[in-house]
């Protein structure tokens, strides 16, 4: 079974349809990569998932269950966990009090998770006294990711991990999320950055116009010469 | 838009923090060579800015409630100020129907008034919360727009006014009155009244207790998160409807112990929350909105700019200097003393 199933979903804000007949599955254990180009959906995708916008028709199921509009902290205590694109960390809590944040569903002691969270970003137990809001691009991407898996999640939620991260930076943070995975987490990503993410990818899904155009394993979608010439530049 | 048209309303060289800070200097440089060319003496400016300091503690306790109300709902709380009245008035109307036991010397109030505060503050607390629960959060739930939001408050503020009009009438009121209320010297002839030590103590003594509930408790530190973000504390996870009551809860029994101490120091009438609103709002702009730990900051040089200016000034304008103060923030620098330039709070 699938951790997560998107079964023909029709979605939009207001009147406006952005999704069309949407089909999409993410398997345990693995990395699965959304590309395409601006305005295709992919973000929206990611807000239906996290119940952010309902499905008009269709459903989204999680383990089989279904979870369309489901309330987030509910997904939370499910094992979802989501990172949005941009304003993705408390800017004005301390690293470490971000992360904390990302247990507010759980009782209990944390220690032993923020230590998980630092051992997978060293940088960040560095800066565990620093605000958010002070730190670089990049270090705030790893507060964010830190924060969602603080929740051990089985599914991990990243909208464009590496949008306006230098080069070298954006390396980092697809190691790590790679780094996450190799946890057993399975990871769903939306990205800009066709060529690595989809690498980087067990699988992929091209969309276009909130459509699926293509799917499949992330190597052969980037040999595939159409996915090449439109979203690949060449 | 607004960011162009912020822009250029902010003066060239007085731009950020450090004009902020500029512009807070020249009013008070202003305020004493005003108060020196009127024959102000010396100890005189500093028993107001002692006092200042008492009514800027007030000032902070309905300012870090609204400014965190602000934060966490996104609603500018124009009923904050009758939160306060209410606070006030129940605590007098507990204090007719619990016995006394006489002045605590050498403060002018009895232990009952204490008592009386203990019951009213989580009361008003609750009462906001329930006001949240009937009017706010509907319109929340359906999408409202802000304006009809601040609508909203300011139709509640009118309401509880008038409530208080219908129990208690329009005259001024007194705690205890007819007690005296002696000042006693400080020092270097600095007259007070223990009574306003107590305003004092107790003020700063809730402050420090938000600051721990703040920074050292999940929910404080929610809270904080909630205000920061409101939409990542969503997908979080956080139980943001239980920051909600916690919100209200401390913000309602901050104002209402805020009031009842204004009541304590001079008297209270219908109107007085209404009157504290502007200084509020002050405060809150002053130390970004927002940041609960701005409106302290706020409240503070509020109370002190409104004491001295009574050096010179007609008492009766104090507000309007908070206003002065308050447009100037908004030109100098919108986002206050803690904000980040070009964010909204």
């Amino acid at each position: 079974m699938p951790i997560l199933e998107i079964d023909g979903v029709t979605s939009g804000y207001g009147e406006m349809e952005v999704l069309h007949d949407l089909d999409l599955r993410v398997d345990e254990g693995e990395i699965v990569s959304i590309v395409g180009p601006n305005g295709a959906g992919k973000s929206t995708a990611m807000k239906l998932v996290f119940g952010l916008l309902k499905p008009w028709t269709g459903a989204v199921r999680f383990r089989g269950e279904d979870i369309s509009a489901a309330a987030p902290d509910r997904l939370v205590r499910k094992g979802l966990a989501y990172v949005p694109q941009v304003a993705n960390v408390f800017r004005a809590l301390t690293v470490e009090e971000n992360l904390e944040m990302g247990a507010f569903t759980l009782s209990g002691p944390l220690a032993p998770r923020k230590r998980r969270v630092y051992d997978l970003f060293p940088r960040l137990y560095e800066r565990r006294r620093q605000r958010a809001g002070q730190m670089s691009g990049g270090e705030r991407q790893m507060v964010a990711m830190g924060r969602a898996l603080m929740l051990e999640p089985q599914l991990l939620m990243l909208d464009e991990p590496s949008a306006g991260l230098a080069p070298m930076l954006v390396d980092l943070i697809f190691e790590k999320v790679r780094d996450v995975n190799a946890e057993g987490i399975a990871v769903l990503m939306v990205e800009q950055n066709a060529r690595k993410s989809l690498q980087l990818a067990d699988r992929g899904y091209v969309l276009a116009n909130g459509r699926n155009e293509l799917d499949g394993p992330g190597a052969d979608l980037l040999d595939d010469p159409e996915v090449a010439r439109l979203y690949l530049g060449g | 838009m607004a960011r162009t048209a912020r822009t250029r309303l902010r003066a060239p060289d007085l731009s950020g923090r450090f004009g902020l800070l500029v512009m807070l200097a020249v009013v008070t440089l202003v305020v004493a060579v005003a108060a020196t060319t009127q024959g102000v003496a010396p100890d005189r400016l500093l028993a107001l800015t002692v006092r200042g300091v008492m009514l800027g503690g007030i000032l902070a306790l309905g300012a870090i409630g609204l400014s965190l109300i602000f934060g966490v709902l996104n609603l500018p709380h124009f009923a904050h100020g009758e939160l306060m009245t209410v606070g006030a008035y129940l605590t007098l109307a507990l204090l007719t129907i619990l016995p006394d036991g006489g002045p605590l010397a050498p403060f002018s109030f009895s232990a009952t008034f204490l008592l009386a505060l203990a019951v009213v503050a989580p009361a008003v607390g609750m009462l906001s919360y329930l006001l949240d629960r009937g009017v706010y959060r509907p319109l929340r739930a359906r999408g409202a727009a802000p304006i009809y939001m601040a609508m909203s408050s300011l139709a509640i503020a009118f309401g509880l006014r008038s409530i208080v009009y219908l129990l208690w009438g329009a005259d001024f009121r007194f705690f205890y009155p007819g007690r005296p209320r002696p000042a006693v010297e400080l020092f270097a002839g600095i007259r007070v009244r223990p009574d306003q030590l107590f305003i004092l103590g107790l003020a700063l003594a809730l402050i420090v207790l938000v600051y721990l509930l703040l920074e050292r408790t999940k929910m404080g530190k929610a809270m904080r998160a909630t205000a920061d973000n409101p939409e990542l504390a969503r997908v979080a996870g956080i139980d943001v409807e239980r920051v909600v009551l916690f919100t209200w809860m401390i913000g309602g029994s901050l104002a209402a112990i805020g009031g009842a101490m204004y009541g304590l120091d001079a008297q209270m009438r219908p109107e007085m929350g209404w009157w504290l609103l502007l200084p509020l709002f002050a405060a809150v702009i002053l130390g970004t909105i927002g940041n609960p730990y701005g409106a302290l900051a706020g409240g503070l040089i509020i109370g002190v700019a409104w004491q001295l200016s009574s050096a010179f000034l007609n008492p009766a304008y104090g507000p309007a200097v908070a206003f002065v103060l308050m447009i100037l923030v908004l030109l100098v620098r919108p986002e206050g003393l803690f904000g980040v330039p070009g964010r909204r709070a």
